[in-house]
C-alpha cells in the first residue's frame, strides 16, 4: 500500500506541473505584451512595468518565470494583482463560497441521486423507474445554464419560493436551488450508476446466500446488497468534488455568488493573469488529490482490490 | 441511414454479397445494411433488430434528421430574415405573423432559430469527429504500443484531462478570441471546436485504450499475429471493429454534449460571436430580458434542449441495443 | 395432481409426519421468448437422519426445486403453479413472507456450489457467519465471534481464530466450502440443502468435502438433500436417491437398488456412461442425444426420443410414478420388465 501509494503521488507531480504549465503558458505568454489593456488607453508608467517586470520574470524565458512562480507558491505566495491586491486574499475569500457551494451540490446529489438510483434499482420497469430514467436523461442532457436560469426564472421570478440571487451570508437555504443546479449532471450519473448497480447486485449468489440465512430483508438489502452496490457510487461522489468545483463557474454567475467561478472569470476579462493562474492550481490540485483519495478509499471498501 | 432498401437502389443484394464480404471494409458502414447482409447475425444485427423497435430511436432519429435538414436547408421552413431586424417591433410577442416573437433588435425570433441550428450542429459534429479521430488514434497508439509511449500518452491525456472542462475552454477560447481580437467567422467556429477537441480526446483516448488492451491479448489476434499479419492490418481489420461499438456510442451522446458546450460557451461571450446565428447566443442576448420577455429565453432553450436530447437519446438507445447485458 | 407419489406421502396433501416434502411441485420460467416448464410434478421427501441424493443433469430441476424449497425463487421469471412444499406437514407455499424467513437457516438451509459468489466478497468470512447469531440468535457481538469461530472450528478448518477475519478471496476453493457449510449449519437446521457442493472443487478436495458433509449429517441426525449430477459422489453418502429428469422424478430407490438394478432407461444409460477401469479401450457409452428444450417438451415421455428402448406407448403416455414395493418407484412404462431382466 505504501509504495503504492508513493508511486501515485509521484504520478501526480507531472500532471501538475503539465496542467499548471498549461494555463500558466496560456495566460502569460500566448496573448504577447502581458501588460496590453491593462491600465488604460494611455499605457502603464514605465515604473509600474518594471515592478511588475521584476515580480514576475517577464524579461526571462516562460520556464523560469513559471519556476519562480511555482517557487513562490509553495511558499505561500500567490502574487499580487496589477491593482495590488493579494491574490491569496481574493483565494481566501472567495474560495470557501465555491466549496460550500459544492459540498451542498454533493449533498443534495448524494441524497436524491441515491435514493432514486436505489429505489429503482430495487424496482425495475415500474413507473418510478421511468420517470426517473427520463428525468435523468433531462438533467444529463440539459447544459447546466439552461436548468439554471429556468429553476431561477420559475422559482426565483415566476412564483417567488426564493431569491433569484444568493446574499453575501450564503445561508444553506439559499444555496439549495444553486446547489441542485451545479449537481444536477452528476446527480442524474450517479442515479444510474447505482440503478445498475443495485440491478446487478440484486440477482447476485451472495443476495441469495444472505436471504437463504434467513437474514430479515432489511438487513439483506440494507447490508449486503448496498455495501457492495455502493463501491462504484461513492468513488463517483468522490471524484466529483473536484468536478464540482471547476465547473461552478456558471452557476456562481446565474445565482450572483461570490465565488472562485466567478473570481476566475472576472480576472480573465480584465486579464489578471496571476489570479487566474492562481485560482487554477488551487482547482488542479484540490481535483487531482481527490483522485488520489478516491482510489485509496477504494482498496478500502473492496477488499478484493490490492495495489503493488 | 434511415432505411436497408437504399443498399439495393445501387444494386441486387445477393449479387454483391461475395465482393462485401471479401473487401474487408470496417464495418462502420452503417447498422442496417449490415443487418440485412450478414448471414449469420452478428452483433450489430441484433443490435439493429433491437433497435427498430423501440420508440424512442425512432422519435430522436426523426428529430436529428429534422436538425440537420434545418441546417443544411434552413430556407425550407422559413423565408424570415434571421440577422437583420427592424427595432421597431422590438421584444413584441409571438403571433400569428411571427410564431415566435420578435427579439431585442426586432429581428424574427423563429428565422434565427431555424438558422442557428447550423452552426450548433456543424460545431459540434466537426469537434466529435475530430475528438473521436484524434482521441481514437491516441488510444490506439498507447493500448498497441504500451510500455513508455502508453506511460507518455496517458499523461499528456491526465494533463487534459485535469483542467476543469468549462474552466479550461474559458481561459484558451479568451487567449486566442478575446475581446481585443477581431477573427472572423470561421475562425473562431474553428477556434471553438479546437478547444472543445483539446479538452476532449483523454476521454476518448481512455475509451480506445481500454478496448484495445481488453481485445489485444485475444486469442484471434494472436492468431493473426501468429500468421504473420503486419501491425497496420492487425489494427485496421481486427482491433478497430472490435472497439467500434463503445466509441458509436460515445460518440453519439458526444454530438450532443457538445451542442450544449458551444451553447455554454457563446452564452458566456467567448464562442460563437453576432452576427453568427446560434442558439447560445440567443440565450445570451435574452438572459437579460428573462423579466419581461421569458419567451426569448425559451424559444431557442427548447430548440437546444431538444436537439441536445435527440443525440443522448439515440446514444442510449444505441448502447442499450449493443449490450447483450441490458436485453 | 396427477402423477402417483413417491413412497410414504399419500398425494392427498395432508400432514403425514415427515420431515420435508415436496408434493407435486410444478414451477414455469415465463420468459420473452416463451414458457419454459421447469418442474413438472416432482414429488420426493426426506426425513431426520438420511441423505436423499438428487441426480441429474443440468436443466433437469433439481436445484430449482431447492430453490422453491428455500423460496429463493426468482420471481420473475419462475412461477409456483402448483404442489406444495411441507415442512413438518405444514405447506410453506402457503405462509407468510415473515414465517418462511424464520424457517431459513434454522429450519431449512443451504450449501451453494460457487462459495467464491456465494459469500460477500466485501465482508470478512467470520462476519458473514457471526451475523446469523447476532441477528437470528440476538447475541452479542463478541459471543457471535465466538460462536462462529466454534463454527469453524467443527468444519476442520485450521487456525480457525486466524481465519475469522479473512475475506472469502483469501481462502482456497476447499477452505472456502467449509467456511460454506459453516455458515449453513450455524443455526443448527434440521435439513440441510447441498446443491452440488463439490462441482467447483478439486477432486481430491471433492472427497474430502463429501466426508465433512456426512459426517456432519449424522452427527447432527439432519435430513439432508444432496443435489448432484455426479453419480460418483452418491455412493457413499446417500441414502435414497431420486433421479430427475426434465422437471421430473424419474426413479427413486435405495442407493444399493438403484445401482444394482436400475428401473428406468435414463438411470441405466447414467450408470452406463461411467467410465470403468475393466473396459478399457473400449468406446465410452453415452446417452444419445440431448436433453429436452423445456418449453417445447416431446409429449409422453420426455425422455423417449433418447430412450433405446421406446415404444409407440411412450410417445402418447406420460408414465406415472409407479411403486415397485421395497421403497422404490419408477416413471417408465416398462419398470418392471427392467427390474426383472436376467
Amino acid at each position: 500500500m505504501g509504495r503504492y501509494l508513493l508511486r501515485r503521488l509521484l504520478q501526480l507531480v507531472p500532471v501538475f506541473i503539465g496542467t499548471t504549465f498549461l494555463i500558466y503558458w496560456l495566460v502569460w505568454s500566448v496573448p504577447g505584451d502581458p501588460f496590453a489593456g491593462k491600465c488604460g488607453d494611455r499605457g502603464c508608467p514605465p515604473n509600474y512595468r518594471a515592478m511588475m517586470t521584476e515580480k514576475y520574470h517577464l524579461d526571462d524565458s516562460i520556464w523560469v518565470q513559471y519556476a519562480s512562480y511555482m517557487k513562490n507558491l509553495f511558499q505561500g505566495d500567490f502574487g499580487i494583482t496589477f491593482g495590488g491586491r493579494e491574490i491569496s486574499d481574493i483565494i481566501a475569500t472567495s474560495y470557501p463560497n465555491t466549496l460550500k457551494l459544492a459540498v451542498v451540490a454533493l449533498a443534495i446529489e448524494a441524497i436524491i441521486g441515491l435514493g432514486a438510483g436505489v429505489l429503482t434499482g430495487l424496482r425495475r420497469n415500474g413507473f418510478l423507474d421511468n420517470l426517473v430514467l427520463i428525468s435523468t436523461l433531462f438533467l444529463i442532457a440539459l447544459p447546466v445554464f439552461v436548468i439554471g436560469f429556468v429553476l431561477q426564472w420559475l422559482l426565483g421570478v415566476k412564483w417567488g419560493i426564493i431569491t433569484p440571487t444568493v446574499s453575501n451570508e450564503m445561508r444553506f437555504s439559499e444555496l439549495i436551488v444553486p446547489g441542485f443546479v451545479l449537481g444536477s449532471a452528476s446527480m442524474a450519473y450517479i442515479a444510474r450508476v447505482a440503478r445498475t448497480s443495485i440491478a446487478e447486485n440484486r440477482r447476485a449468489d451472495f443476495v441469495r446466500t444472505a436471504i437463504a440465512k434467513g437474514l430479515p430483508m432489511r438487513r439483506v438489502v440494507g447490508v449486503h446488497l448496498l455495501r457492495n452496490s455502493l463501491i462504484p457510487v461513492v468513488t463517483l461522489l468522490g471524484t466529483d468534488l473536484g468536478a464540482l468545483m471547476g465547473g461552478a463557474i456558471i452557476t456562481e454567475g446565474i445565482f450572483g455568488i461570490n465565488g472562485i467561478g466567478r473570481q476566475v472569470l472576472r480576472a480573465i476579462v480584465t486579464k489578471e493573469s496571476a489570479t487566474v493562474v492562481g485560482i487554477v492550481v488551487v482547482l488542479v490540485l484540490v481535483y487531482l488529490v481527490m483522485n488520489l483519495l478516491v482510489d485509496l478509499l477504494y482498496a478500502a471498501l473492496d477488499p478484493r482490490i490490492r495495489y503493488e | 441511414m434511415s432505411d436497408p432498401s437504399t443498399a439495393s437502389i445501387v444494386s441486387t443484394p445477393p449479387a454483391t454479397m461475395p465482393t462485401e464480404a471479401g473487401s474487408g471494409a470496417p464495418t462502420n458502414a452503417g447498422l442496417p445494411e449490415n443487418a440485412k447482409k450478414q448471414k449469420p447475425r452478428g452483433l450489430l444485427g441484433d443490435a439493429w433488430r433491437d433497435l427498430r423497435r423501440k420508440p424512442l430511436f425512432w422519435i430522436s432519429a426523426t428529430f436529428i434528421l429534422l436538425f440537420v435538414v434545418m441546417a443544411a436547408f434552413p430556407s425550407l421552413f422559413t423565408s424570415g430574415d434571421a440577422v437583420n431586424g427592424a427595432l421597431g417591433r422590438s421584444r413584441v410577442e409571438p403571433s400569428s405573423s411571427a410564431w415566435f416573437g420578435y427579439d431585442v433588435q426586432g429581428r424574427d425570433v423563429y428565422a434565427r432559430v431555424i438558422y442557428g441550428a447550423r452552426a450548433s450542429i456543424v460545431v459540434a459534429l466537426l469537434s466529435t469527429i475530430l475528438t473521436l479521430l484524434f482521441g481514437g488514434a491516441m488510444g490506439i497508439i498507447a493500448g498497441y504500443r504500451g510500455g513508455w509511449v502508453d506511460a507518455v500518452l496517458s499523461r499528456i491525456a491526465d494533463i487534459f484531462f485535469g483542467l476543469p472542462f468549462v474552466l479550461g475552454a474559458i481561459v484558451i477560447l479568451t487567449t486566442f478570441n478575446g475581446s481585443g481580437t477581431d477573427n472572423g467567422e470561421w475562425t473562431i467556429m474553428g477556434l471553438v471546436i479546437l478547444s472543445l477537441t483539446v479538452l476532449s480526446w483523454p476521454v476518448v483516448m481512455r475509451l480506445m485504450r481500454s478496448s484495445v488492451l481488453a481485445t489485444k491479448e485475444a486469442d484471434y489476434i494472436v492468431a493473426a499475429r501468429a500468421l504473420g499479419a503486419g501491425t497496420g492490418r492487425i489494427i485496421l481489420k481486427h482491433l478497430l471493429p472490435n472497439c467500434l461499438a463503445p466509441l458509436l456510442v460515445y460518440g453519439t451522446i458526444m454530438v450532443g454534449s457538445f451542442i450544449g458546450a458551444e451553447a455554454t460557451l457563446s452564452f458566456l461571450g467567448i464562442g460563437l460571436k453576432s452576427p453568427v446565428v446560434s442558439w447560445g447566443i440567443m440565450i445570451s442576448e435574452a438572459q437579460n430580458y428573462i423579466r419581461v420577455s421569458p419567451f426569448l429565453l425559451f424559444f431557442p432553450s427548447a430548440f437546444l434542449v431538444i436537439a441536445v436530447l435527440s443525440f443522448v437519446m439515440l446514444g442510449e438507445a444505441v448502447r442499450e441495443a449493443l449490450d447483450p447485458k441490458l436485453r | 395432481m396427477s402423477e402417483q407419489s413417491a413412497p410414504g406421502a399419500d398425494g392427498s396433501g395432508r400432514p403425514s409426519g415427515r420431515l420435508l416434502e415436496v408434493d407435486g411441485l410444478r414451477v414455469e420460467f415465463r420468459t420473452r421468448d416463451g414458457v419454459a416448464k421447469v418442474i413438472n410434478g416432482v414429488t420426493y421427501h426426506v426425513d431426520a437422519g438420511e441423505t436423499l441424493a438428487v441426480l441429474g443433469e443440468s436443466g433437469s430441476g433439481k436445484s430449482v426445486t431447492a430453490q422453491t424449497i428455500m423460496g429463493i425463487l426468482d420471481t420473475p421469471p419462475g412461477f409456483v403453479t402448483a404442489g406444495q412444499v411441507r415442512f413438518h406437514g405444514k405447506d410453506m407455499l402457503k405462509m407468510s413472507p415473515e414465517q418462511r424467513r424464520r424457517i431459513r437457516g434454522e429450519g431449512i438451509a443451504m450449501i451453494f456450489q460457487d462459495s467464491l459468489s456465494a459469500l460477500n466478497p466485501v465482508f470478512t468470512v467470520g462476519f458473514q457467519i457471526a451475523e446469523q447469531f447476532r441477528i437470528r440468535r440476538g447475541m452479542s457481538r463478541s459471543d457471535a465471534k465466538k460462536r462462529a469461530i466454534e463454527m469453524l472450528d467443527q468444519v476442520k478448518i485450521p487456525n480457525a481464530k486466524g481465519r475469522y477475519s479473512n475475506y472469502p478471496h483469501q481462502f482456497s476453493g476447499g477452505m472456502r466450502q467449509r467456511a460454506m457449510i459453516a455458515m449453513s449449519l450455524a443455526l443448527d437446521p434440521e435439513v440441510l440443502i447441498a446443491d452440488e457442493p463439490t462441482t467447483a472443487l478439486d477432486v481430491t478436495v471433492q472427497a474430502q468435502i463429501m466426508d465433512l458433509l456426512g459426517e456432519l449429517q449424522r452427527e447432527r441426525q439432519m435430513g439432508m438433500i444432496l443435489i448432484t449430477h455426479d453419480l460418483g459422489v452418491v455412493a457413499d453418502v446417500a441414502d435414497r436417491i431420486a433421479v430427475m429428469y426434465a422437471g421430473r422424478i424419474v426413479e427413486e430407490a435405495d442407493v444399493y437398488d438403484l445401482y444394482a438394478k436400475p428401473a428406468h432407461p435414463y438411470t441405466l444409460g447414467l450408470l452406463n456412461s461411467i467410465p470403468r477401469m475393466d473396459e478399457k479401450g473400449q468406446e465410452l457409452r453415452t446417452i444419445k442425444g440431448l436433453p429436452p428444450n423445456l418449453m417445447n417438451i416431446p409429449p409422453g415421455c420426455a425422455f423417449n426420443p433418447r430412450c433405446p428402448m421406446a415404444q409407440p406407448v411412450c410417445r402418447e403416455k406420460v408414465p406415472p410414478l409407479l411403486q415397485l414395493g421395497r421403497g422404490r418407484a419408477s416413471a417408465c412404462h416398462f419398470a418392471e420388465e427392467l427390474v426383472n431382466r436376467d
